[in-house]
């Protein structure tokens, strides 16, 4: 179709050692998410009878993302690069018999969370693109990155029934758990002249809203074991 | 320099806030513009274009010669600004006489598209105020907008074309809430980009396809002049692009 920009993740590779500290953390921090990810749809995919037969392209398309994601994140940070956590996907701390138990046995709970992952990987992304301000291919490579999650994120939400993209904060037939993915999303004011829209409706769904690397860190935190 | 920039429009917004323009794509001061109203919007843009070259380039360019110098955020602004009203009137012209072949929910997910390429547009246009560059009328080639097929794969071309061409600007933006405000919409194009391809080859790979991620997992990025080469044949008049 087209010519893409010549980016070398080797460049970014070759400089990880120079970027600031700031900027090493906010790598780790989507290296963290990345890692949640690629591990869910590993563990799913390998999950006897759990993803329908005429889904599986699907999920391996997105499993296939996020393994690259982490390769291309660990590539960068080197001997920086932060290991990866046990997760427990049940949402429990390390329980395995937090809210969502049965993850890797019904569909449902499995899309449901996959909803959630993919919709808050795309704020969290977005939410640090301004921090990387600077860091040209860093930056580059994050929004890169992010517009891909989005896909993502469109896809399961399709999948399940829900439209692909956000209306206020509603949390698209999510249990109550992952109220937190879309707290913020029915922002109607934009930066500058940006009063509320006419079309207020539209005006949710049409601007995906950031979250911090906090919010972000609370709502992963029940999926990380030993980081209760 | 960016700072100071964006608290006079800050101010410029606030010395005229436009009513809610229906159509989205009317004057920015909405249908019911005054004169009182448009010469308060001429004296705080005399006012702005007097502090800074950089916004000057931008308002030659309004008076006619389509220029977009992308060496300051408003070029980028009004770049966002041309796509973002070309899928627009697309999308509109598309669920005006949708192709009767569509199948059952697809006008409903078009119809979607249209409304946040609309608010997209009009969020823009509300930004630029003074500082907008006309975009030039639609042309149409090679589009049937009878046919789901024809419909379908252009609007793919365009969201797909978004979305690269957001990811390339990126990296150009200096003021940081212009950057945070370009990932919330090209999030939104890239939802939009997902959801056009699994109506055409449903439960595919197709919807994050090789053709536009690559083996890293990254989506395609296009440089501004990239993105203006593809979409020129969609506009009746040239944009010419400076300060790439």
């Amino acid at each position: 179709m087209t010519t893409s920009i010549g980016y070398e993740p080797r460049r970014l590779i070759a400089r990880a050692d120079a970027l600031p500290a700031q900027v090493v953390d906010i790598l780790n921090f989507a290296l963290t998410l990345e890692y949640l990810e690629a591990e869910f749809y590993t563990r799913g995919l390998a999950a006897a009878g759990l993803i329908p037969a005429n889904l599986r392209d699907v999920f391996d398309q997105i499993r296939k993302h996020e393994v690259a994601h982490v390769a291309f994140l660990q590539g960068a940070l080197g001997s920086a690069a932060v290991v990866k956590p046990t997760f427990d996907f049940s949402g429990g701390g390390g329980s395995n018999s937090g809210p969502f138990a049965d993850v890797f046995t019904n569909p449902q709970t499995f899309m449901a969370l996959a909803q959630a992952f993919e919709d808050t990987g795309v704020r969290a992304y977005k939410g640090q693109a301004a921090n990387l301000m600077g860091h040209h291919d860093v930056l580059l490579a994050a929004l890169r990155i992010h517009s891909v999650e989005a896909r993502h994120a469109s896809q399961v939400r399709r999948l399940r029934g829900q439209k692909s993209w956000i209306t206020r904060s509603e949390p698209g037939n999510l249990p109550e758990a992952a109220a937190g993915t879309y707290k913020g999303e029915g922002n109607t004011f934009q930066f500058i002249l940006g009063q509320p829209d006419s079309n207020t409706t539209a005006q949710t769904e049409g601007f995906d809203e950031t979250l911090t690397m906090g919010q972000v860190l609370a709502i992963v935190k029940p999926f990380i074991v030993g980081d209760r | 320099m960016t700072s100071s920039l964006s608290s006079r429009l800050q101010r410029l917004g606030a010395m005229s806030a436009p009513p809610a323009d229906e159509t989205g794509l009317g004057t920015p001061w909405g249908r019911g513009s005054s004169r009182r109203e448009f010469l308060k919007l001429a004296a705080a843009g005399a006012a702005a274009l007097g502090l800074t070259t950089t916004m000057s380039g931008c308002v030659i360019a309004a008076a006619g010669t389509r220029k977009l110098d992308f060496r300051d955020d408003f070029g980028i602004l009004n770049f966002a600004y041309a796509l973002e009203t070309l899928e627009a009137r697309f999308y509109r012209k598309v669920c005006e006489a949708p192709p009767r072949d569509l199948r059952p929910g697809e006008l409903l997910v078009l119809q979607d598209i249209r409304d946040h390429e609309l608010a997209h547009a009009r969020f823009l246009k509300r930004s630029l105020q003074i500082l907008r560059v006309e975009v030039p009328a639609p042309i149409w080639p090679g589009i049937d907008f009878t046919s789901r097929q024809s419909v379908l794969t252009t609007a793919r071309a365009f969201e797909d074309l978004g979305v690269a061409g957001y990811n390339g600007a990126g990296p150009r933006i200096r003021l940081a809430e212009f950057l945070t405000i370009a990932g919330k919409i090209v999030s939104v194009e890239a939802r939009h980009a997902a959801a056009i391809r699994d109506l055409l080859n449903p439960n595919s790979r197709d919807f994050a396809g090789d053709d536009v991620v690559d083996a890293t997992g990254m989506e395609q990025a296009l440089e501004p002049g990239q993105v203006l080469a593809q979409a020129q044949k969609y506009f009746a008049e040239p944009y010419h692009a400076v300060g790439l």
